[in-house]
């Protein structure tokens, strides 16, 4: 286990060595976060997985001249300069592919990924055999290993990852353009052939930096996971775009920080978990988006449809013992309103549980149930707003009595103030001395009609 | 003295004025042929449309409606002829066209809002890198106006109606200012509301001395709604005014063999006696 003060050291970036790995993958993360939520928004995401897969043969023929020039062959920017040109040559198959036969994507993308990585796979174990030069390390490209980097390395990947952040900004216009509606932006004239190439060029930049940190199997997590977290925060692009890069640059700085602290674990995992976590929380609890506000704002419509349904039932139910016009809040019983709706006696329960809480009822002895002040007049509101709906879909919408009270039934919860000042005057009926419309329609307990 | 300039955009052009673009006729389309995978799918389309007509193209599913408005917009290869606007092709008279494309082209569910996808009609004239402002959003917003959702500018794309959804394309077109519009199938699964919007709005646009090419599916509202018609199946069955070539036989011609249609067919006759 670390000490602590390992651990402040690391988060501190108090070595230089960590400084530098920690601070170029966070780097690395805005990038990917940036680009990736353009490839996200293309429908291209798996694109970056068969491009960083069809990287790997590149690295080894690249390892191969180098070292039969009498080079190190060891060096990173030679290596990755394989790796883009076999990463090219990947992407112009997939497309070749795509443009010339009627094979689908999918299809093109799975072959590139397959017989460009098994190729690599076969060159690397063929290098290793080369005489003079130790290919030991290799391998790291697959899983990723950040400790090995230096000066050189950190310049080139923080300048690469620089000029890929600022270009998905200048682009922007473009790049929104072009994943939103392709054939408008061709026939305004925009060169949509050329933007593609472009943004898969930057993918490309993206995955051959994240090659050595990252590997080259879980790169695509980087372009992946960010774009679709921030996507649950907000519907704004631009907005998307930050959070895209914030995760990014979060999932790389304390994914490259903890791999510090475990040196055995591979980087590129740590930083990918990072990634996935902040996925996972953005896709449960992300206001805009998430599943957990989306659940509990349904509970809470539930509840109120529940609630309005219970006061318009009990209203009507005392409009029915009402004599000579005026309704007056008396005490009922459990038996009419159970009548009144298909509700279940457990269901009914639960909601006079619910109206009990929101002061609502009033004790009345055994079986029997009275309205409190604030849930009589919020009764006789609900029933009126109903009413008026009916009335206006009947004069308006066409709609046979008969089936007005399951539309109305829908649509009156959501009704606001404006809107229901709205419909009144819509219906003439501005003059508030008469405050309860009758009901359109003969009024039937539901479970008797059954 | 030099002739004093309608004021208002909405008046057509008075005689002494010359119209902004330039001579010719809208859309000049000679012996057109595209073919998909080697299977044709327009064949020696010949078609001259007039200016200021409000043009419907009707045909059967499958008879290259869609396909001929994306050919003149050069979108899909041509296998043989050309299709002029205003005298020249498509490249350089681009400015001239605005496209609506179908709906169910793009994915709604989008990060952006309404005014956003509006503005979309401003960036060729924007040029590369340039940010949208006050000036492209002002247009954007008037667009907007004119198509009745102005209050839905900042709303989520995805938070649209399909009627609004639709109304959001054709603001798109109209922010370009444009003399010629092609729509493919506008009035495809909108609300009765919306229809009456699109309705509207052509009839603003035919005022204004526009031309629309629409692509339109409904046979029963072609004589209500357009005073020009081409009927298509592959071939052009027949151009024209809509009185004179909106003909059962005509009709049959389009969709011969299609009994189901033929009722829809006998429908819309009679609507055209009436």
């Amino acid at each position: 286990m670390p000490e602590l003060a390992d651990i402040v050291e690391v988060l501190l970036l108090q070595n230089y060595n960590t400084r530098l790995v920690v601070v170029t993958t966070a780097l690395l993360g805005v990038a990917a976060g940036l680009v990736g939520s353009f490839l996200l928004l293309r429908k291209r995401s798996l694109m970056g997985d068969a491009l960083s897969h069809a990287t790997l043969p590149g690295i080894g023929i690249a390892f191969a001249v180098m070292v039969s020039m009498g080079l190190s062959g060891r060096s990173l920017p030679g290596l990755l300069l394989g790796a883009t040109l076999s990463g090219i040559a990947g992407l112009l198959t997939m497309l070749l592919i795509r443009n010339t036969t009627r094979l689908r994507d999918d299809v093109a993308m799975g072959f590139v990924l397959s017989v460009f990585f098994g190729t690599g796979v076969a060159v690397l174990r063929m290098v290793q055999g080369m005489p003079g030069a130790s290919s030991a390390g290799l391998e790291s490209f697959i899983y990723g290993k950040t400790a090995s980097m230096v000066h050189g390395d950190f310049v080139l990947i923080a300048s690469a990852a620089g000029i890929v952040s600022v270009a998905s900004v200048v682009f922007l216009k473009e790049f929104l353009l072009l994943c939103f509606d392709e054939s408008y932006a061709a026939a305004q004239g925009w060169p949509t052939r050329l933007l593609d190439v472009l943004l898969l060029a930057l993918v490309t930049a993206v995955t051959v930096i994240g090659l050595q940190s990252v590997g080259l199997i879980l790169v695509i997590a980087l372009l992946i996971t960010p774009p679709a977290a921030a996507r649950f925060w907000t519907h704004r692009l631009s907005l998307m775009l930050v959070l895209a890069a914030l995760i990014g640059g979060a999932s790389g700085w304390l994914g490259a920080s903890f791999s510090a602290l475990a040196p055995r674990l591979p980087a590129g995992a740590v930083i990918v978990l990072v990634a996935g976590v902040l996925f996972l929380l953005s896709m449960l609890f992300a206001p805009a988006r998430g599943v957990v506000p989306r659940w509990f704002r349904q509970r809470s419509l539930r509840r109120k449809v529940d609630r309005q349904h219970f006061l318009r039932a009990a209203f009507e139910i005392l409009e029915g013992q009402s004599k000579a016009g005026e309704v007056r809040n008396e005490a009922f019983s459990f038996e009419d309103l159970l009548r009144k709706r298909s509700w279940s006696p457990f269901q009914l329960r639960r909601i006079l549980g619910v109206a009990k809480r929101e002061d609502h009822l009033e004790p009345a002895g055994p079986g029997r149930l009275r309205l409190s002040e604030s849930g009589f007049g919020e009764g006789a509101r609900v029933t009126r707003n109903h009413r008026l709906w009916e009335t206006y879909l009947i004069k308006h919408a066409d709609i046979a009595p008969s089936h007005v009270d399951r539309d109305a039934d829908m649509v009156e919860h959501i009704l606001g103030a404006e809107l229901v000042s709205q419909l009144e005057a819509d219906l003439g009926r501005r003059d508030v001395s008469v405050p309860m419309p009758a009901s359109p329609h003969a009024i039937e307990p539901e479970n008797a009609a059954r | 003295m030099a002739p004093v300039k309608s004021a208002s955009p909405l008046l057509p052009p008075t005689q002494d004025e010359r119209p902004e673009h330039p001579p010719g006729i809208p859309l000049a389309i000679h012996d057109l042929t595209v073919a998909y995978q080697r299977k044709p799918v327009l064949w020696d389309v010949e078609l001259n449309i007039p200016e200021g007509k409000l043009v419907a193209v009707v045909g059967p599913n499958g008879a290259g409606k869609s396909t001929l408005l994306k050919a003149c917009l050069d979108l899909v290869p041509k296998t043989s002829g050309w299709a002029h606007i205003y005298g020249k092709p498509y490249r350089k008279h681009r400015r001239l066209v605005g496209y609506v494309p179908q709906r169910e082209s793009v994915d709604w569910d989008f990060p952006v809002n309404a005014l956003d996808v509006v503005a979309m009609g401003t960036y060729r004239k924007l040029g590369w890198f340039k940010r949208v402002g006050k000036t492209q959003r002002d247009a954007a917003m008037a667009a907007l106006e004119e198509v009745g959702i102005a209050q839905l500018a900042d709303r989520q794309i995805s938070q649209l109606s399909g009627g609004q959804q639709q109304r959001v394309f054709l603001a798109r077109a109209l922010v370009q200012d444009a003399d010629l519009y092609l729509m493919d199938e506008p009035f495809a699964a909108v609300d009765a509301l919306t229809e009456e919007a699109i309705v509207a709005l052509l009839k603003n646009l035919n005022a204004r001395g526009k031309t629309c090419l629409v692509v339109h599916h409904d046979l029963a509202t072609v004589s209500k709604y357009f005073d020009w018609v081409v009927l298509l199946n592959m071939r052009v069955v027949a151009a024209g005014p809509t009185e004179e070539v909106f003909t059962r036989e005509n009709l049959q011609k389009t969709y011969g063999g299609r009994l189901s249609l033929l009722e829809d067919a006998a429908e819309a006759l009679r609507q055209v006696r009436s």
